[in-house]
């Protein structure tokens, strides 16, 4: 046999292999999570390695008390929910409310520096998260903002514009020019024509930078850990999960269903709009 | 770039124009000489406009509390006299010696190079394999090209937990089945062991196996990131280049070394610099994991116990600095070297 037709079955046999595997790498975490959170703490201690809960053995008891609210002796999750959504949805707002004009005109518009503050933009991205904690940190603590979900957005967007300047900037790119030269000859002014014709073009553009923010902050734990830490009331599901961990009195299945609790909305909403958000961000990856 | 033809009046580029108005009044003869703006410099202040806004958070929430950052680096800030401390106290280098001079400090470091070098290496390396396995269509490409986005889409905390809890020697996965099925005499503690006696063909020696298991975590958690972007290269590869490497007779691992290998190149380059300064920097992964013991305690890790257990504000950021400084440096040495292969834009 040829070297190449022997090589066409070795790596046919090999593509299977790898792909069963990064299968099995990538769901069965998933899939440990979600049996274990329904599974009494008894059956786990006992058996540890069974991969399977018998009907009779389901339990929901542990999802019950993560949920209930902590005076009623659970752990509070719904209002750490709410905090987690209040949070994420006012740094998507904020974020693009202050990434748009950017992008569109580092993206489209020749002006003095507009090179200079386009690698501005990307360099940001490269400091690191801990350089900024100490100098926040320290300022939250000085204007008694510590405890504050507003603050907390406020912070997340030193993480979510520079990334949504680089994914808006690529979909501006694509949007002809022409367009907006018609819009231009039909009298509009510059502003008008990013309101009334670039932004609703850039709908999709627009809808996948924000869920990648509402992912960024919905999954943020440093900065929730430095500011909220002291205020129990305002935790996110992400801290929250974290500082039960920490207890003993708290069964691994009830950290489990935590756990389930909180990669639940953040996995819908990337399953519903995967298409959308991996176009988004691999955009530009063919440009080379 | 085409030049328009300045069919809009001067007025029309402020934002605040108002189009409808505007026609009538661009009739008129111009009265004064004033000369009408270039297509150029209008759009030149169209973009100081646009921009305006975004630089203005730029610098208000990164740049300012970065420059911020120098400054406390160099006083003797503690988080109590803060509250009255001016944003000049008196200067001093104290920090930077008293980092130094520290023994963890640089073993940590050395843990943070390893750490992300590692990190860096197998994400790129498991997201190329993956991209190349699923490249080609087949049953179900869809839904599991959706699945192995997980690890990166999920919460940092939450699957931080399944590995713990998997890996515990007590209750874990991990452990139980190593011992039914590949014979340890007792589950391996993961996490908590910092030097690991192997003997492969009676060769014993120790590796360190809890700053390889946040490696493998950290491999496992951002190979989908590299996957996308490789994927999304791969299938803009023009089918013609294979397709001529096959008919002059190149196997499958010659068309990827000559053919696909010098097309991922530019992508593969730029996923190792962006992951490896992610990676450089990471607290969360590693502090969730080990919470920095057994050897796993990274630069990152350090300036967080330094700013929340002691309250020492200046020393973590002196280390802060050093880890940013550390880091640039080794980025320019790899811009210096490798600055053509890279391609000009990300």
């Amino acid at each position: 046999m040829s070297r190449a037709r022997v090589e066409e079955r070795v790596f046919g046999v090999l593509r299977w292999v790898v792909i069963a595997f990064l299968a099995l790498i990538t769901l069965l975490p998933f899939c440990y999570m979600l049996l274990l959170s329904v599974k009494p703490i008894e059956a786990l201690l006992l058996d540890p390695g069974r991969l399977w809960v018998p009907v009779e053995e389901l339990t929901t008891a542990t999802y019950e008390e993560v949920l209930r609210p902590t005076d009623e002796g659970g752990q509070g999750f719904v209002r750490m929910l709410v905090n987690s959504a209040v949070v994420s949805l006012g740094t998507v707002a904020l974020t693009l409310l202050a990434a748009v004009p950017g992008a569109y005109a580092v993206s489209r518009l020749r002006f003095a520096g507009g090179r200079h503050v386009g690698v501005l933009f990307l360099a940001v991205y490269l400091f690191p998260a801990t350089l900024l904690a100490v100098p926040l940190f320290v300022m939250f603590a000085r204007m008694g903002l510590q405890g504050s979900l507003a603050g907390l957005a406020i912070v997340y967007i030193a993480q979510t514009v520079p990334v949504s300047v680089y994914m808006m900037r690529n979909y501006f790119h694509t949007v002809p020019r022409g367009i907006e030269e018609a819009a231009a000859l039909d009298g509009c002014t510059r502003l008008q024509t990013v309101r009334k014709v670039v932004l609703p073009l850039a709908v999709p553009s627009l809808t996948a930078t924000g869920l990648y923010v509402f992912m960024i902050a919905w999954n943020e734990f440093l900065f929730a850990l430095l500011f909220l830490a002291a205020k129990p009331e305002r935790w996110t599901v992400s801290l929250g999960l974290q500082q039960l961990a920490g207890g003993v009195e708290v069964s691994k299945t009830v950290l489990m269903a935590g756990s389930v609790v909180l990669t639940v909305p953040v996995v819908l909403l990337f399953l519903a709009a995967e298409r959308l958000l991996t176009e988004g961000l691999a955009g530009g990856a063919d440009k080379g | 770039m085409t030049p328009r033809t300045p069919t809009e009046p001067e007025t029309s580029d402020e934002p605040e124009g108002r189009g409808g108005h505007v026609h009538v009044r661009a009739r008129r003869a111009p009265r004064a000489p004033r000369r009408v703006p270039t297509a150029a410099q209008r759009e030149n202040r169209a973009g100081l406009a646009f921009v305006t806004p975004t630089l203005l958070v730029v610098l208000v929430v990164v740049v300012l509390p970065i420059a911020w950052t120098v400054l406390l680096a160099f006083q003797d800030a503690r988080l109590i006299d803060i509250q009255g401390m001016g944003l000049f106290g008196h200067w001093t280098t104290d920090n930077f010696r008293a980092v130094f001079g520290s023994p963890g400090f640089w073993t940590s470091l050395t843990t943070t190079l390893v750490y992300a070098a590692g990190g860096t290496a197998g994400s790129v390396l498991l997201g190329l394999v993956a991209a190349l396995a699923l490249r080609g269509p087949f049953r179900g490409r869809g839904p599991l090209r959706a699945a192995m986005l997980l690890p990166y889409v999920a919460p940092v905390v939450a699957v931080a937990f399944v590995w713990q809890v998997a890996l515990s020697p007590q209750y874990g996965i991990v452990g139980e089945w190593g011992r039914r099925f590949l014979g340890w005499d007792r589950p391996i503690a993961f996490l908590t062991t910092r030097d690991h006696e192997v003997s492969v063909a009676g060769v014993e020696f120790e590796v360190p196996l809890a700053l390889l298991t946040v490696i493998a975590f950290e491999t496992w958690r951002y190979f989908p990131f590299a996957f996308l972007f490789l994927l999304a290269r791969l299938q803009a590869v023009p089918g013609t280049l294979e397709e001529a490497a096959t008919v002059d007779g190149a196997t499958v691992s010659q068309r990827f070394r000559h053919v696909l290998l010098p097309q991922l190149m530019p992508v593969i380059a730029l996923l190792s610099v962006l992951r490896f300064i992610m990676t450089f920097n990471k607290f969360d992964d590693v502090y969730l994991l080990t919470g920095g013991g057994a050897g796993t305690e990274v630069v990152a890790v350090r300036v967080y116990e330094f700013l929340t257990a002691r309250y020492d504000v200046g020393a973590a950021a002196a280390q802060a600095l050093v880890l940013a400084v550390v880091l640039m440096g080794l980025l320019g040495l790899y811009f210096a070297f490798f600055a053509d292969r890279t391609g000009e834009e990300a």
